[in-house]
């Protein structure tokens, strides 16, 4: 083989530290190396035209580049080596920038590692075979699971765009947590106004199905071609007989079912239809309170049902779908603050939580829309917000910011003094957190304007005197220990990963961090992508946002599935592993291994059984080619051959 | 007394401490009394000493563990694998002790200090957790002859009995209940008591007094306020501020507080129908005899419709 090898300086990034023209010298005398020179920008337009022109001059038949990080511009150089007519896998990087000259200044030292890394790739080099990849279509559907404003907004834009959406949301109705909120910072805008009708836009695409109170059971196959088991949890109502009339929901003589759509500050019927704008709009029971499951008798919704929809012999149904896409929008829970036995454990009915306050707030919600304390049913006088209730505090492992919080209060606190102007309304803070448009001018009006006493310091305790609460905190600006009663106490709850976040991820085979919020796949490159392909990521599911930010995610993971599936089909990675059916003794040992299921057995007409990869399928870790006894799998571009000379050269 | 309810007999090495020797000597004796009852033998450490209390860790941890884990390794070496001791200040130092001994960059050195041979087998607990974790409500519910039916108690908890909790290891950092749970088996009613583990004030009392009377001055207040006729303690500094000093923090606050303040194991012995000269109750400042007028009160109620069931 003949090989040409040019070492960067990336300006003085490398040649500071590593003595580059040494380098390149030395190359000269590894096996196979025809052409060896040290370049200042390798990775500019001349850069790659000089490799261009050496490789037809020179003949070569591989080269490597000592530069920086492959992550960086493997692909570029790649490209490179291919417009000149070579195989793109007949390239090779050694890393010689952070890998070297970047995380030491001993230039002796550093110019003699920089050798050996050359070397190696050179060694590996010469075992390198072109490689091919193969075409499969793309299946131009999409799913999204979770319809909260952030899905909403990703399944509107691509069904715009004309792709068929399969939209996966578990409560009975879309809208997420925006669908509980009142008004919305910082316009103080009407919630439901806004996202209304972006609700009913969904339930009327044709190109969009939606299946509510519906879970994703289980997911295979890989980007492009999708297999995806949906499970569509039983309501025991006939959703495509019920009208929504509600008939069934004023009737049903069980009060007692829990509200969460109020946030548990109301109850439920045991039939409900959780809000009046919801999507769909149909009723559903809850199994644990029906009187016909419980006492086994009752009944009354089935007569009362002027279209006979109620069916109490509904089973979970299990549909299948198959999409080239998915978009996670799972958004958010909100943090427990019972945690919290200095706030009263949860105790007390007049400390609330934030989301427990906009319901309040609602003209849909448990009062009308008229302030009132959760304990006795008065109007508050006093109302206490306490921010970052379960976030900033390592001691209850939430250290992050949820970001909302401190918006969010300062919005309460307008509503409140708009709906009741003799209040007085108190805000504890640590710091306050506006960075958005418009944001830090909508907390200063509620100072200004709106007269809302903002105090400095953490509370360390509320705590009932009569039928009051106390809020006894540090004022730190003052230097002092306060002490305010209030009527009602709101706790600025900070945001979690949604309930169940984690197996979902399993299921979909996307990371998460440690506190279960979804990893994009570069925090500031590509922050729409996972790190598998084809999977993408909307709204608070990957780290506490706001509507605006939930939206533009949601838009953005749209354009990125309309990107991908602007070509008919994808190429797959020929880096995968690949079996010698000659070697292979069939024992099967890399199926237990595999943790993509990307191998399965076949039976030779000899009746001999062998392993076979599902190139598509396969994500190249590895696992097999180190699992096989007789080495019959290999994975392509990191064969035992390969990895051998690089470490006969590091050993030698 | 109805033997058949006595359980199964416990021993454990009792550390009295120097307060309970003195200042809450009735502390002492109810506790032994209260044990005897529910079936548990105090093996008082023979030879015990000093724990080192506060200016010992606050010269030295190292010292203050080795104080303590004299009397650890002497409890040891009569075969006891649990001690336990009423008052907090002692617990903690003995806690103390034991994690020293327990940190491999400090164990040569206090082993070295402490001279006895020493494995580490022992456990220090409090009488709380003596009573509410080993014993159990249900034992101390069935050992009751005269329920503090009429009473409405609040239990004060103090700072230290469940704090910091990963040290202690024991009921709620904040909001505790062994002592609620232990007050409702002995048949008191036991309202919500918001400042449970607010601070008395601790050791100020001896050298800024204004500031126990203004702390300990809104306990006294809160649980008036909830009803309470008494408070329950488990800790001699804690009963010494409310108890001792309710004369000051009156004159602080200018109030007439008449608030009796017993620990919760004299408690528990007026239930189990001991004399309250045995618990050492004629030793409190702040009398009790209301008190005990409604607990005989309605002890001849219940003979009168024939008496109430062990
Ligand atoms: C009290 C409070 C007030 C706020 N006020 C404002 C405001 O005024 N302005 C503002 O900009 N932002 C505000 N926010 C933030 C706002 O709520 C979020 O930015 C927004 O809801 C995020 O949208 P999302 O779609 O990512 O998540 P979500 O709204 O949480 O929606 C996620 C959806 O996914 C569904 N889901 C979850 N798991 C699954 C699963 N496994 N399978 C299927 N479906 C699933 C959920 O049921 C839900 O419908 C506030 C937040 C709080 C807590
Ligand atoms: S059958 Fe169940 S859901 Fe229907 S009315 Fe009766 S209790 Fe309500
Ligand atoms: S947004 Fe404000 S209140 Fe919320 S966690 Fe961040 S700093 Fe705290």
């Amino acid at each position: 083989m003949r090989i040409g090898v040019f070492v960067c300086q990336c300006g003085t990034n490398i040649a500071g530290t590593v003595d580059t023209e040494a380098v390149a010298r030395r190359a000269m005398e590894y096996a196979d190396v025809v052409y060896a020179t040290s370049y200042v920008y390798t990775c500019s337009e001349p850069g790659q035209q000089e490799i261009q022109r050496r490789i037809k001059e020179m003949n070569l038949q591989g080269v490597v580049v000592a530069a920086c990080s492959p992550r960086m511009h493997e692909p570029t150089f790649r490209r490179a080596v291919e417009r000149a007519g070579l195989n793109r896998y007949m390239f090779e990087m050694a890393n010689i920038r952070e890998h070297v000259s970047w995380i030491s200044t001993d230039k002796e030292a550093n110019t003699r590692k920089a050798m050996e890394l050359v070397h190696m790739a050179v060694a590996k080099l010469r075992f390198n075979q072109p490689l091919f990849s193969s075409k499969v279509p793309i299946n131009k559907r999409v799913l999204i699971i979770g319809a909260g404003v952030a899905g909403i907004q990703a399944a509107l834009d691509c069904s715009d765009g004309g792709l068929d959406v399969v939209l996966v949301e578990k409560n009975p109705s879309i809208g997420g947590k925006m669908a509980q909120l009142d008004k919305t910072f910082p316009t103080i805008d009407c919630s439901s106004c806004i996202l209304g009708p972006k609700m009913v836009d969904i339930s009327q695409k044709e190109n969009v199905t939606l299946h509510a109170c519906s879970e994703v059971e289980s997911v295979s196959g890989y980007v492009g071609n999708f297999k995806v088991q949906i499970r569509k949890k039983a309501t025991y109502v006939n959703w495509n007989a019920c009208t929504g009339c509600g008939e069934c929901v004023r009737k049903c003589p069980s009060r007692k079912a829990p509200d969460p759509f109020n946030e548990h500050l109301a109850t439920a019927r045991a039939i409900n239809i959780p809000f009046p704008q919801a999507i769909p709009k149909k009723a559903a029971i809850n199994r644990d309170y029906c009187l016909h499951f419980t006492k086994g008798k009752c009944g009354v919704c089935k007569k009362i049902c002027p279209v006979n929809a109620i069916d109490y012999d509904m089973q979970d149904e299990l549909v299948s779908e198959e999409v080239g896409a998915i978009i996670v929008a799972t958004g958010f829970d909100l943090f427990d603050h019972s945690v919290y036995g200095e706030y009263g454990g949860g105790r007390y009915p007049d400390v609330i939580s934030g989301l427990q306050y906009e319901r309040i707030l609602s003209a849909s919600g448990p009062f009308g829309g008229h302030i009132r304390r959760p304990s006795n049913g008065r109007e508050p006088r006093d109302i206490v917000f306490i921010a970052c209730v379960g976030s900033r505090d390592a001691s209850v492992g939430r250290p992050y910011c949820s970001g909302v919080c401190c918006m969010y209060i300062a919005k309460q606190a307008i509503l409140t003094r708009d709906h009741l102007p003799d209040s007085n309304c108190y805000v504890f803070y640590m710091d306050i957190r506006s960075p958005g448009k418009n944001y830090d001018e909508f907390v200063r009006r509620a100072q200004e304007e709106y007269g809302v006493q903002y105090i400095r310091g953490r509370v360390g305790k509320i705590y009932p005197r009569g039928d009051r609460m106390v809020v006894q905190g540090a004022d730190t600006l003052l230097g002092i220990q306060v002490e305010v009663e209030a009527d009602l106490v709101v706790l600025a709850t900070g945001v979690e990963a949604s309930a169940g976040a984690g197996e979902l991820a399993e299921k979909l085979r996307i990371s998460y961090d440690q506190y279960g919020f979804y990893m994009e796949s570069h925090p500031k490159l590509r922050p729409v992508e996972t790190n598998t392909a084809g999977v993408f990521l909307a709204g608070a599911c990957q780290g506490p946002k706001d509507i605006p930010a939930s939206v533009a995610q949601g838009s953005a993971a749209a354009a990125k599935v309309q990107a991908l599936f602007a070509r008919d089909a994808i190429e797959t990675d020929p880096q995968v592993a690949l079996v010698n059916e000659r070697t292979c003794v069939g024992c099967l040992k890399c199926i237990m291994v595999c943790p993509f299921g990307a191998i399965q057995s076949k039976t030779l007409r000899d009746g001999s059984i062998k392993a076979e990869v599902l190139a598509s399928v396969c994500q190249g870790c590895g696992l097999c080619n180190a699992t096989c006894p007789p080495k019959a799998i290999q994975l392509q571009h990191a064969t035992d051959n390969q990895i051998l000379a690089e470490l006969n050269i590091l050993c030698a | 007394m109805p033997v058949e309810l006595k359980p199964k007999k416990t021993t454990v090495a009792y550390y009295q401490g120097c307060s309970l020797e003195q200042m809450a000597s009735e502390f002492d004796v109810s506790t032994r009394v209260v044990c005897d009852a529910l079936g548990v033998e105090l093996v008082e450490i023979p030879d015990w000493s000093c724990c080192g209390s506060t200016p010992a860790h606050s010269y030295d941890p190292l010292l203050s563990a080795a104080l303590s884990g004299r009397n650890l390794a002497i409890a040891e070496q009569q075969g006891f694998d649990v001690v336990m001791t009423p008052c907090p200040g002692c617990l903690k130092a003995l806690k103390g002790a034991l994690k020293v001994f327990k940190d491999p960059n400090k164990r040569e050195a206090f082993l070295e200090i402490l001279q006895m041979p020493f494995q580490g087998n022992i456990q220090a607990v409090s009488n709380l957790q003596l009573y509410f974790e080993t014993i159990g409500t249900e034992a101390i519910r069935n050992r009751v002859t005269k329920p503090l039916t009429s009473l409405s108690i609040v239990p004060y908890y103090g700072c230290l009995i469940s704090r910091p909790p990963d040290f202690m290891q024991f009921d709620d950092p904040e909001n505790p209940i062994s002592m609620d749970r232990i007050l409702e088996a002995l048949g008191a009613s036991v309202p919500e008591f918001p400042f449970k583990t607010e601070c008395c004030g601790a050791t100020y009392g001896v050298t800024r007094n204004e500031i126990v009377g203004k702390l300990t001055g809104r306990i006294l207040d809160m649980a008036n306020r909830v009803g309470a006729q008494a408070i329950a303690v488990s800790c001699p500094l804690c009963q010494q501020n409310l108890d001792l000093r309710q004369a000051q923090v009156n004159r602080y606050w200018r109030r007439d507080f008449h608030m009796p303040v017993l620990y919760i194991s004299q408690f528990m012995g007026l239930a189990f129908g001991v004399e309250p000269e045995s618990l050492g109750i004629d030793k409190l400042f702040v009398e009790a005899d209301s008190l005990l007028d409604i607990l005989s009160r309605e002890g001849e109620r219940d003979q009168s419709v024939g008496g109430k069931m062990a």
